[in-house]
């Protein structure tokens, strides 16, 4: 069966998050009758519950529909739905360099955030054609007038013929699917020519093994072919290939140039097929790869470590499993004084992160204690050497410590004007460097910052939300690396370092962070039969102090009329808290003393 | 044949009105239905297994609510259902606890007719205001002039509950209350802190802050003043929050911690038969029912328990009594060393200097008995 090229699109949808974009993927589905509504389960595309809990895409997924046109005419649609994060951003890159074209949905209310220009920005480096629709005109505040006036004066694009639709009800989402065939060109490629493919995310799958997602550039590839990966070398034999139905694969005889579809090959892990690296054959490579491939590197760290001390080796099953799915994410082995024996854990960034910590605790039932999440510091040192620290643990002693660099991001972050008072404040106590700003429709404006990574990678964003009443958005892009005043911070408890709740920090901050993780401390930590210094230190300098009183007395009331279970209960509660204490020397401290320090900023 | 010693405890479910800190089961409206079904269940007494003829009743304690609430006949009708049904020792110790609000001279002649030979009275405080915040319906005078009928009618045995930490309580008054109440000289004193249930309407104060109650520091004096003045006076500390002249310990509440047998009858109340412990239907209306249509199955939550928590009751029960537990007893009882099971923490409490052992027996050091539950905790399996 041979597939008309010009009778294919490829496109994306982009957005700021909450903008509705997974709920027009659904109605797209919806319409084009691959689900009735009634199989349909809200948003389709987000597989995981995470996704669908937190209304964001993790993972990047495809399908495809077919559109039976006015003219009578069908057309496949390849829709790639891209993770909606910053922490993602290579992802999404590479999600679009697979789209010939970008559905833009902008929030009629809200209009265009940060999230949405850099997005724009990133699918039209990509040269795709992009059409804007501006979403929820059934909500009494929704502006679409002025949304368009933005969308032409900011980002430049044409918008005066957008769909004004409301996903949620379907309003006008005819007119989308009709723009999709006009607005979308049709891919591009020679069939006949080498095999050259883009992989623009992989899975492992049990029955399966690594299923590979990818975008056929030029020339096909079916049953039996021998691929290699042009960036990892590896090598192996087509076993199927197919196309995307909805949540489930559907095999077909051939993926030729222009489409969308999926490989499955004997490959074990995921590793071996990077995003953004080419799929070719072994017999007739293409000459070169397609551009855009790195490698990406997790930007931050912490320590996991099982709740439960017996469970490490679960811990590592576990995170063993998640990386088969997610080559981002990095482990090794360490052992803290304090929790035991853990792993250092690498992340593409902060939500990465809490995604992986939840779905350890969700899908294979551990609790986690994380330690505080660092950045890679570059450290050099007196004697000429280079040494990038994930684990402040192993910063050298200060005599052997040159200087130290910290990682920079650009961040833009988009607020209305009553706000820039707040948010220059936050970006100031953050260290940041602002680089300018400008007005958008006389009511916004989008701010830009050079920020330390390491300032925001704990609750900036939930300081942004607060400042602004949630009116601010944020993006942001690695910069570099910058020289800095930088210290290691411990805390001691009755005298002893606490290792897992050591972190570096910059020398202005310190003493205010110290301060803050004591008193936090001091309120987590129970009382015990002797009184607790709990100390914050740099080197060998004490810099905040709180003191956990000892616990004098703890009696129970009246044990009335021979009824015990009360009593019984409150003994068992006691000595369950016991259980889930760290002892650290001579002291307990709960699990989640731990995890408290990292959420210190409470304004 | 040696009959076993058993406890009756017996629920009187009403107040005149409910105080701010208490989370008992109580209602404040009196319903007539329930001495009727407290009397057709003492009569159809299902002790779960246990054999009534087994057993001689060494303590019985009427309690609530306010039990003082009923009419001197209503007790008697009720005590007379427990003659009838169990045998009852001559020097059986039968408690009531009475409110000073809601007594009489002839109540108090009534009770005495009845066998009952001792009383327990609900004070709380000396001080007027702090009553008043309490939510108690009398007054300190009242309690007085009700005490002294205590005694003209003859009762030798009176123990008064006393609590401190509460609402406008200052370290001051509560020495006060303390001395007026040891120069009324009752034999038994029962002293607990206030502590905030849920449920309760100090609890909701409490969480909006409503609450004014004593800063710690002052709790905890208090505490230490209840121990001294208590001692000077005479008193001995035999339980936890228990002080008593010599010889006057309240027999029935040690049973409870000695893991003596007891059935309760009445709403809500509680028992341990053998290795069983059950509770009564809490729900007055099911209650009543239950009993009318003459179903005795008005036990829920029959729990056997295993040998591991009949060692661990042994444990936490035993430690409330200042004597501690016995080391050879607990062997007699389970067949197992004292040091094979407990051993460990053991150990770890004494080097803690929370527990102590004298003479075979272990116990709660003066500030073991500070830290209780801590303790307690240690010796769940």
């Amino acid at each position: 069966m041979s597939i008309d090229q010009s009778k294919i699109r490829n496109f994306c949808i982009i957005a700021h998050i909450d903008h509705g974009k997974s709920t027009l993927a659904d109605r797209i589905i919806e319409m084009t009758g691959l689900l009735t509504s009634r199989e349909m389960q809200a948003q389709v595309l987000d597989n995981m519950d995470l996704e669908r809990e937190r209304g964001i895409t993790i993972k990047a997924q495809a399908v495809r529909v077919i559109y039976k046109a006015e003219d009578g005419e069908e057309y496949i649609f390849n829709l790639i739905d891209t993770p909606g994060h910053v922490d993602f951003n290579y992802e999404v890159s590479r999600s679009l360099a697979a789209c010939d074209g970008a559905i833009l949905v902008v929030d009629a209310a809200q209009g265009i955030e940060a999230q949405t220009l850099a997005n724009v920005y990133l699918a039209l480096d990509h040269n795709l054609d992009v059409f804007p629709v501006i979403n929820k005109i059934d909500l009494p505040s929704a502006d679409p007038e002025r949304v368009i006036d933005e969308i032409e004066d900011i980002i430049g694009i044409e918008a005066q013929d957008a769909p004004l639709i409301s996903a949620k009800t379907g309003l006008n989402c005819d007119q989308v699917l009709k723009s999709i065939v006009q607005k979308i060109p049709a891919p591009l490629g020679d069939k006949d020519a080498p095999l050259q493919a883009l992989i623009f995310d992989s899975l492992y799958d049990s029955y399966k093994g690594v299923i590979v997602f990818c975008r056929i550039k030029e020339g096909r590839v079916s049953k039996g072919t021998t691929i290699q990966m042009m960036a990892t070398k590896a090598t192996a034999e087509v076993v199927e290939v197919g196309y995307f139905g909805a949540g489930q694969f559907i095999p077909t005889d051939e993926l030729s140039a222009g489409m969308v579809g999926y490989i499955t090959a004997s490959l074990k892990n995921v590793k071996d097929t990077r995003v953004g690296d080419t799929i070719t054959t072994k017999e007739n490579p293409c000459k070169e790869p397609l551009p855009g491939y790195k490698k990406v590197n997790p930007m931050v760290y912490c320590g996991m470590y099982p709740a439960d001390g017996a469970k490490y080796p679960d811990l590592r099953d576990a995170l063993e499993k998640l990386q088969l799915n997610d080559a981002a994410l990095q482990f090794e082995p360490e052992t803290s004084i304090a929790l035991g024996f853990g792993f250092r854990c690498g992340f593409l960034g902060l939500l990465h992160l809490e995604i992986i910590q939840e779905r350890l605790e969700r899908e294979y039932n551990l609790d986690i204690v994380t330690t505080a999440p660092g950045v890679i510091y570059k450290v050099y040192k007196t004697n000429d050497e280079m040494i990038e620290l994930t684990n402040p643990s192993n910063l050298p002693e200060p005599t052997e410590i040159n200087y130290m660099e910290e990682p920079i991001v650009r961040a833009e972050i988009m607020v209305t004007t009553e706000f820039i008072g707040q948010i220059m404040d936050l970006c100031q106590e953050r260290r940041g460097v602002y680089h300018g700003m400008e007005y958008i429709e006389g009511t916004r404006a989008l701010l830009r910052y050079d920020l330390p990574l390491n300032e925001i990678i704990y609750d900036f964003f939930d300081a942004l939300k607060s400042r602004s009443k949630g009116y601010a958005s944020f993006d942001y892009e690695m910069k570099g690396y910058e020289k800095s005043e930088l210290v290691k911070l411990d805390i001691l408890i009755n005298k002893e370092e606490v290792d897992a709740l050591s972190f570096i920090i910059h020398a202005d901050t310190a003493y205010e962070r110290g301060r803050k993780m004591c008193e936090k401390l001091k309120d987590e930590i129970p009382r015990q039969l002797f009184e607790i210094p709990i100390q914050a230190a740099i080197g060998s300098k004490v810099i905040a102090r709180e003191t956990v009183k000892a616990m004098r007395k703890d009696v129970l009331a009246k044990c009335y009329g021979g009824d015990i279970s009360r009593k019984r209960k409150l003994l068992e509660k006691q000595k369950e808290g016991k259980k889930r204490m760290r002892q650290v020397g001579n002291v307990e401290i709960p699990q989640k003393a731990f995890m408290s320090v990292l959420k210190l900023d409470k304004d | 044949m040696v009959k076993q010693d058993l406890e009756i405890y017996i629920h009187i479910p009403f107040c005149a009105k409910k105080c701010g800190y208490c989370d008992f089961l109580s209602f404040p409206q009196y319903d007539i239905a329930y001495v009727p079904a407290l009397i057709r269940e003492i009569k159809n007494a299902n002790l779960e297994g246990g054999q009534i003829k087994e057993y001689r009743v060494k303590t019985i304690f009427i309690g609530g609510g306010t039990p003082s609430i009923l009419k001197g006949e209503e007790i008697t009708a009720i005590l007379q259902q427990v003659y009838d049904t169990f045998e009852v020792a001559k020097e059986a110790e039968i408690t009531i606890e009475v409110n000073p609000g809601t007594i009489t001279k002839e109540k108090f002649t009534s009770y005495m007719k009845a066998g009952i030979n001792r009383i327990s009275m609900g004070l709380q405080s000396t001080n007027n205001h702090e009553l008043k915040e309490l939510g108690r319906i009398h007054t300190y005078e009242e309690f007085v002039s009700n005490y002294e009928l205590a005694r003209n009618v003859g009762f030798t045995n009176i123990n008064i509950d006393l609590m401190s930490a509460i609402p406008m309580q200052t370290i001051k008054s509560w020495k006060e209350t303390l001395e007026r109440v040891v120069a009324l000289s009752p034999e038994h004193i029962s002293a607990y802190s206030l502590i905030i249930e849920e449920g309760t309407s100090f609890f909701d104060k409490w969480e909006k802050g409503l609450l004014s109650l004593p800063f710690e520091e002052e709790e905890r004096q208090m505490y230490y003043d209840t121990k001294e003045i208590l001692k000077q006076a005479g008193y001995n500390r035999y339980e936890i929050s228990n002080y008593s002249k010599k010889g006057y310990e309240c027999k029935h509440n040690i049973g409870y911690w000695k893991r003596v047998d007891y059935i309760g009858f009445g709403l809500g109340a509680a028992s341990l038969i053998h290795d069983k412990r059950f509770t009564n239907e809490a729900n007055l209306k099911c209650y009543l029912q239950t009993i009318s249509n003459q179903i005795t199955k008005t036990h829920q939550n029959v729990q056997i328990l295993s040998q591991k928590d009949q060692m661990e009751e042994f444990m936490f029960l035993g430690l409330r009594l200042t004597e501690g537990v016995s080391m050879k007893e607990f062997q007699k009882l389970f067949h197992d060393e004292f040091e094979t099971i407990y051993g460990i923490p053991s150990k770890r409490l004494t080097q803690q200097g929370l527990l102590e052992t004298k003479e075979g027996r272990v116990c709660l050091t003066e500030k073991g008995l500070d830290l209780s539950n801590l303790v307690m905790s240690e010796f769940l399996l």
